[in-house]
């Protein structure tokens, strides 16, 4: 397998990066881990004649935990996610997804920058950055920006991020309860058939706040709002469960392809958000 | 054709310095260019870990790396973990334990365990399993492979603790 010929770049900065991207326009694009984009090059899928890789751009792998937020850098990978103890004592969620993305080699290489932004309605982290609301920043030539993770996916490899843009670092406010992000794959290394991510806070026996998002369920991750207001002020009972999974069923859009029939789809999207929420629930 | 560019990269301990164009593959630059044919080319598609290579200490698949993301790099391969002479404990508790059996897959599945190993040097049968997932054998069902490494890991702890 032979990509097409392409012009290579390593910049040291990212005014390096943004020069490049602002001489060749849609002809560049910025690669972090590059196990989407390569496998993609090699079929000759995506057509790359500006290759910028950003891994010696500094500042990018970087993880802050702070008082009220967590910032992670593009260039981190699920590797340091999985290996970073601070990290998954703040936000276990992160952790529990990343362990289920792919395979380790993988995993050395894959970044959560590459994740979020390449807009591949498959990939894990744009669901679970929805249910965290967690903001994503990109830097361009008219400076930096965040970008709610709830308004920055619009299709299946369509987001909020211009062109000319690079995303550098995703900052989440620490989550707080209980976690879990379920994921049904048919063998390691595949993406979901459904996942869902589900942070919920348990206030005496009473849920306080829940939030719910799915993965590969539509074209673009889905953020159900009505799932988690579904949870709200019950006691996470058998009704409420049902009620939460009815208002997912009636926010998802799945298509037919290998992973099953829509009908399937939405079987597993309901077994999976009851298997998450029971999970988190316990943990709350 | 874009122009060919002068990479470095250490495998094995050698410094090699060539031509290539970037969008070469580091599975063929080891291959075809280095004449290292340990790490193989099973499925060319980033799935079954055949041409896993270490770099700068990461299991990397190397069919799923440009060259010219390699330049500067130190590399490892099958080669750089032993020989025919001084077999590493992995290679020899495979060869003990019947962890291959056609061999192909052999060279990734080792280099990726030497990592493993390094991560977590008492894995229990589960670990191994999670850690060498991104390896694909389609000859002998794992059970051989994991008592392979099981095996490989008692050794070397005891030859790390006989050292102390």
């Amino acid at each position: 397998m032979i990509p097409a010929a392409f012009e290579y770049y390593r910049p040291k900065d990212m005014a390096g990066v943004l020069s490049i991207l602002e001489e060749h326009g849609d002809d560049a694009r910025v690669m972090a881990g590059g196990h989407s984009l390569i496998p993609m090059m090699k079929l000759r899928m995506a057509d790359v004649p500006h290759l910028i890789d950003l891994q010696d751009v500094e500042g990018m792998s970087g993880i802050e935990i702070g008082v009220e937020a967590i910032r992670i850098g593009a260039m981190v990978t699920q590797h340091d996610i999985i290996d970073h103890e601070p990290l998954a004592s703040a936000a276990p969620i992160l952790r529990e997804a990343a362990l289920q993305i792919a395979d380790p080699q993988v995993r050395y290489m894959g970044t959560v920058g590459g994740n979020v932004a390449n807009g591949d309605p498959g990939n894990d982290m744009p669901g679970l950055m929805q249910c965290l609301d967690a903001a994503f920043t990109v830097v361009g030539p008219d400076g930096e920006r965040d970008i709610p993770a709830r308004d920055f996916y619009e299709a299946a490899y369509m987001t909020a991020r211009e062109d000319e843009e690079v995303l550098t670092a995703v900052t989440i406010p620490m989550p707080k309860g209980g976690y879990a992000y379920e994921k049904q794959k048919r063998k390691i290394g595949d993406y979901a058939t459904a996942a869902a991510a589900v942070q919920i806070v348990n206030d005496g026996g009473t849920c306080a706040s829940a939030s719910i998002a799915m993965t590969n369920l539509s074209d673009t991750p889905i953020y159900s709002e009505a799932a988690g207001a579904a949870l709200v002020g019950t006691s996470v009972d058998d009704a409420a469960m049902n009620a939460a999974v009815a208002a997912m069923l009636g926010d998802i859009d799945p298509t037919e392809d290998n992973r099953g029939p829509i009908a399937f789809k939405k079987h597993v999207a309901g077994v999976i958000l009851r298997r998450a929420i029971e999970r988190a629930w316990s943990r709350a | 054709m874009s122009k060919k560019q002068h990479y470095k990269i250490t495998v094995n301990g050698k410094e090699e310095e060539f031509l290539a164009e970037p969008r070469e593959l580091l599975i063929y630059t080891l291959r075809e260019r280095l004449n290292i044919t340990g790490p193989h080319i099973g499925c060319e598609t980033s799935h079954c870990g055949a041409c896993t290579v270490t770099i700068d200490g990461k299991s990397v698949k190397s069919c799923t790396m440009f060259v010219a993301q390699a330049d500067g790099k130190d590399i490892t391969t099958i080669e750089g973990i032993g020989g025919p002479d001084d077999l590493h404990p992995l290679q020899n508790a495979f060869k003990e334990h019947h962890g291959l059996q056609c061999g192909y897959c052999t060279p990734g599945m080792i280099t990726r365990a030497t990592k493993l190993l390094e991560e977590n040097p008492n894995p229990t049968e589960e670990d191994i399993r999670f850690g060498m997932a991104g390896n694909i054998c389609r000859c002998t069902g794992y059970q051989n492979i994991v008592k392979s490494i099981m095996a490989a890991a008692a050794e070397m702890n005891a030859a790390k603790e006989a050292a102390e």
